[in-house]
């Protein structure tokens, strides 16, 4: 069988922990990660960071009819959110039995973003769902 | 010098479906509910699993306290449904919670009580001085076949105990341990759904391993029921942890907090886990917790615990087993097997 392991594998650091790269010159971060500052160039200095997770929704849409692989997940919420500290992601939003809205503070949890079949390897990483209060609140 | 739990933390999924609604479909003629005193219990979404849920407790556990994942030299992960057959859900969390590479991991299978036999293996090392801190998991998305009497408790959910020598939440007093060959509930390689023997998880397998592994913790302690300000037993529903309890001469006032089946269901390896950090959720510094798992198969792991100073420190640090319970949403039966896929498209 094909696998897209290797390729999987080598994002694992960006779809577990949201590992990206922060640029001290201009305090710009991004993700995913960037070899190069397109702010600073030579002048760039880039260190790995990592992202809190935290966001807010900047747009979604929600999905109704998926491909063969997500087949299982619809309807599902699709969203650009921008992180708190800067850079703007696509992500999938779950746990909101209220629908999603734009402006909806959310925070980063740990998935099942797909599978290779029934034989093939897991791929997991960060979905977001809504930030909801706790008893410590 | 003393060794313990450092920190925990739990997870269980938002979604639920109600005993009544299961029984809508299998009718078999009696109030399933009232019979197992479960009411409700929690459903993975499409997308948790095992590993997911394991995850979402050990970064809840290290949230927590604050604590720093490059401290962690052991990752053992309890669960009777992990993803893999071959391919630890350790390394998985390891990566996850961004542990350093430099820790030992393995898978532990032993039923219900993976979890904690992956506390003992932790206490081992972190006492010897071998490591500074473990992680021990018990977490499942446990499977009954549809209509049998396990559909109606099998849940998904799981807890995570950090284990150390310094700035204990609560100290690990003793553990007791009993085992036997007893084939009460199984599940061969390749197989979708576990069989049980009915009746004989009861009495010869449960109530058995569970007084056991109790009477052998108190008689090595010099301990009695009434020294202990909680208790926690394994919960496969809500009748045999009130019984055995009772039996063994507990109050219904010490196993109340840490009595959360009704509620979600048997979580298996995170069931008496999750009870036990329900429980201290709400115990104060000083208070002792007397806790026994069960594993089909069979054994049970007693332990003694006495809550420590650090308790209070960590106690708002993440969400609490009842912050997870009150998030629920109901599922049908329909969308409840689409959720577990029993569906087969």
């Amino acid at each position: 069988m094909t696998t897209h392991a290797p390729r999987f594998w080598r994002c694992i650091p960006q779809r577990y922990s949201l590992i990206g790269t922060h640029c001290t010159s201009c305090n710009e971060s991004f993700f995913p990660p960037r070899n190069i500052c397109p702010n600073c160039r030579r002048g760039a200095q880039l260190e790995e960071c990592k992202f809190k997770g935290t966001g807010t929704v900047i747009t979604y849409t929600t999905i109704h009819n998926a491909t063969e692989d997500f087949d299982r997940l619809t309807p599902y919420h699709l969203a650009i959110i921008e992180l708190d500290e800067g850079p703007r992601i696509t992500g999938q939003i779950v746990s909101a039995p209220d629908g999603v809205k734009i402006g909806m503070r959310v925070r980063p949890v740990f998935r099942i973003l797909g599978k290779e079949g029934e034989r093939g390897i897991i791929y997991y990483g960060t979905k977001f769902a809504p930030i909801e209060e706790t008893c410590c609140d | 010098m003393a060794s313990g739990i450092v920190s925990y933390g739990v997870y269980i999924p938002r979604f639920r479906i109600r005993l009544n609604e299961i029984s809508r479909v299998w009718d078999n003629g009696e109030d399933i509910s009232e019979s197992l005193r479960v009411f409700e219990k929690s459903v993975p979404d499409v997308d948790e699993d095992s590993v997911t849920i394991a995850v979402e407790a050990a970064r809840n556990a290290l949230m927590r306290a604050n604590l720093d994942p490059k401290r962690i030299g052991a990752i053992y992960a309890g669960s009777e449904s992990h993803p893999y057959a071959v391919k630890p859900t350790g390394t998985i969390v390891g990566e996850a919670v961004c542990a350093s590479s430099a820790f030992t991991a393995a898978d532990f299978e032993f039923a219900c009580k993976a979890g904690t036999a992956a506390i003992q293996a932790c206490l081992g090392l972190v006492s010897s001085g071998l490591i500074d801190l473990g992680i021990a998991i018990g977490s499942d998305v446990s499977q009954g076949a549809p209509g049998d009497m396990l559909e109606y408790t099998a849940a998904a959910g799981g807890a995570a105990y950090v284990i150390g020598r310094e700035d204990l939440a609560a100290e690990i007093e003793g553990f007791y341990s009993f085992t036997t060959d007893t084939p009460d509930f199984w599940r061969r390689e390749g197989m979708p759904y576990p069989e049980h023997g009915g009746r004989f998880t009861g009495e010869p397998a449960y109530f058995k391993h569970v007084s056991s592994a109790a009477r052998g913790l108190l008689k090595k302690l010099g301990t009695e029921p009434g020294d202990y300000d909680y208790a926690v037993f394994h919960q496969p529903n809500g009748k045999f942890p009130v019984r055995v309890a009772a039996k063994l001469g507990f109050s219904r006032e010490q196993i109340e907090p840490g009595l959360v089946v009704p509620m979600i269901g048997n979580t298996y390896s995170g069931s008496c886990l999750i009870g036990l950090a329900a429980t201290l959720d709400i115990a104060r510094p000083g208070d002792r917790i007397f806790v026994t798992s069960f594993g089909s198969g069979a054994g049970s792991d007693a332990f003694s615990l006495r809550v420590k100073e650090g308790i209070d420190e960590i106690r708002c640090g993440a969400p609490t087993v009842r912050d997870y319970i009150g998030k629920a949403q109901y599922l049908d039966y329909a969308m409840y097997a689409k959720h577990k896929g029993k569906l087969r498209i």
